[in-house]
């Protein structure tokens, strides 16, 4: 990993301890691990050294959106048993800097994952980076549990309907009651609403339930919401994550998250429903 | 100190009473089906008593070993008749269920919730003064700043519940006292659950799931009518429950 110059030793030991973010929402499908990598290599951007790791132990996914799927050796399980360390597992991102991507497994399941085991890898990453994103898994069992154990701070990636807001309603409880930081009695982890796959049209159709109505039943901080966006789709297929292409609205919308998780007081924009101008139809752009 | 394997002690158990008017398995089984798939969780694993005072003087003979296993299948634990006509004193014995008379263990009733176990009181004159002081003492209510979210449950033993954020869909809240709810009220809510009439719910905006006094409840279908999204109260009068815009 990255060698500091013998001059700033000392004040290494002084540094803060990375913050770990877990991206969660109980419902899969819902855009976790997009929000992940947009997320991470946001950070990443800004100049804070950032690893992603992958918590979907037995599908990985996240090593094919973030376009490292073939430099895979080890992974987060081999490190977990030893059998590899640390910086022979994380990947370096091609394109970003300072940005580390942690594979999971595809061939073990998610009891290879331990309590002692995470705290350890999230412990010596700590060490010597900014932030730590945890792309959890689907579901509110172990896998999804374990993501969010160590968290500081929660993304809760929902979108705009009753199944996915109750899901992640059900996650903020347990963010409320099992994690290292209610345990030690520390400050409650800090919660930010993602709204994801956001359809202004489909919003005023009534066959969507609109920004307002998801903050009134989960009452968490807006740090964004992403439209629903074809750019998504295209990113990940190139194995790049959308935050990359500015000219999306996906890309610009996950961005300004990434502004507002980090205190950054920006207006939300694409929440109406846009006449399209007479070129934009002309060139059919999105 | 002591050698006793167990100890006896006084409790009070809620138990939906089951008021029985006549009974065919078709009928019965459908009804209650209906019911029970309206709040699975709430009847599930439920202690039950079976009140036969209402009975219709012609829905005898019964098979109560079926009606048991009905209620069962269903999740429900019938525990105990009451109420019983004497002829069917020896049918009903050999259910295994325990027979109590009309009038007892209903609402009106219930037993004021015990009071903490008295330590170790040999002279009777101590347990008196002990029951008065608990009578006097304040309980402060439980205060939650927090959402309650789904999944979760808030039980406010002995004292009122107050609730200073919304109650998700999904989430339940108990107090033996009164519930109130500076929020909307999505979950379930149930105010006097040791047998208290006088409990009462107040909620901000009333969109719960259910709401329960002493064991008598409404749910959301029958909500809708009263109060939906509004500030309500719900408070049992004359054995009925009723909500009431504030
Ligand atoms: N804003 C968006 N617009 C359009 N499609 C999107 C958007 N966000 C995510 N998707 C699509 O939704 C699907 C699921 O996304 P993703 O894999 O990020 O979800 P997830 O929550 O990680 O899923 P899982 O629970 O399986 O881990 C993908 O096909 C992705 O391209
Ligand atoms: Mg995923």
């Amino acid at each position: 990993m990255n060698t500091r110059e013998p001059g700033v030793a000392g004040r290494i030991e002084e540094r803060v301890l990375a913050k770990i973010i877990v991206v969660t929402s109980g419902k899969g499908g819902v855009g976790k691990t997009t929000s992940s990598a947009a997320i991470g290599t946001g950070l990443a951007l800004r100049g804070f050294k950032t690893a992603i790791i992958d918590f979907d132990v037995g599908l990985r996914n996240l090593d094919l959106i973030m376009g490292c799927e073939r430099r895979v050796v080890y992974d987060f399980v081999n490190v977990l048993n030893k059998e590899a360390t640390l910086n022979q597992a994380l990947i370096k991102d091609k394109r970003t800097p300072n940005l580390f991507i942690l594979p999971a497994s595809q061939t073990r399941d998610k009891d290879a994952l331990t309590q002692e085991g995470v705290q350890a890898v999230l412990n010596e990453l700590s060490r010597d980076f900014d932030y730590i994103v945890c792309d959890s898994p689907a579901g509110i069992e172990k896998g999804a549990q374990m993501a969010l154990y160590y968290a500081d701070i929660a993304v809760v990636v929902t979108n705009p309907e009753v199944s996915s807001v109750r899901d992640s309603d059900r996650i903020l409880g347990i963010l409320q009651s099992k994690t290292r930081r209610v345990e030690a009695g520390e400050d409650p982890v800090e919660e930010h609403l993602l709204l994801t796959r956001y359809s202004p049209a489909r919003v005023q159709a009534g066959e969507m339930l609109s920004v307002q109505d998801v903050e009134d039943i989960l009452a968490i901080p807006l740090i964004g919401v992403i439209p629903e966006s074809e750019a998504v789709l295209k990113a990940s297929n190139q194995g790049m994550p959308v935050i990359l292409d500015q000219e999306t609205e996906a890309g610009q919308a996950y961005s300004d998250a990434v502004a507002r998780l980090l205190g950054d007081q920006v207006e939300h924009r694409f929440l109406e429903v846009q006449k399209k101008g007479f070129f934009k139809r002309l060139l059919g752009g999105k | 100190m002591n050698q006793l394997s167990f100890q006896l002690k006084g409790s009070v158990v809620t138990a939906i009473v089951l008021e029985l008017y006549r009974y065919s398995r078709a009928q019965f089984g459908e009804d209650l089906g209906a019911k029970v798939r309206q709040a699975p969780m709430f009847f599930h694993q439920t202690p039950v008593v079976i009140s036969l005072e209402k009975l219709e003087s012609d829905a005898l003979p019964i098979d109560f070993v079926e009606l048991i296993s009905l209620c069962r299948e269903f999740g429900l634990r019938p525990m105990a008749f009451k109420g019983a006509p004497p002829e069917l004193g020896d049918a009903l014995e050999a259910t295994g269920l325990v027979l109590i008379p009309a009038g007892q263990a209903g609402r009106a009733a219930m037993p004021e919730p015990p009071a903490a176990p008295v330590a170790a009181a040999s002279e009777p004159e101590v347990v008196v003064r002990t029951v008065v002081e608990e009578k006097l003492v304040h309980r402060p209510s439980k205060i939650i700043t927090r959402p309650i979210r789904s999944g979760q449950q808030v039980y406010a033993e002995g004292c009122d519940l107050i609730v200073m954020a919304p109650v998700s869909e999904g989430a339940e809240i108990l107090a033996d006292g009164h519930i109130h709810v500076y929020g909307a009220l999505r979950g379930r809510a149930l105010a006097g659950v040791r047998g208290d009439v006088q409990a009462r719910i107040f909620c901000q905006s009333l969109e719960a799931e259910l709401v329960s006094v002493a064991g008598n409840f409404k749910l959301s279908d029958s909500l809708q009518e009263l109060a939906w999204k509004a500030p309500a109260q719900v408070y049992l009068q004359d054995d009925t429950l009723h909500v009431a815009a504030l």
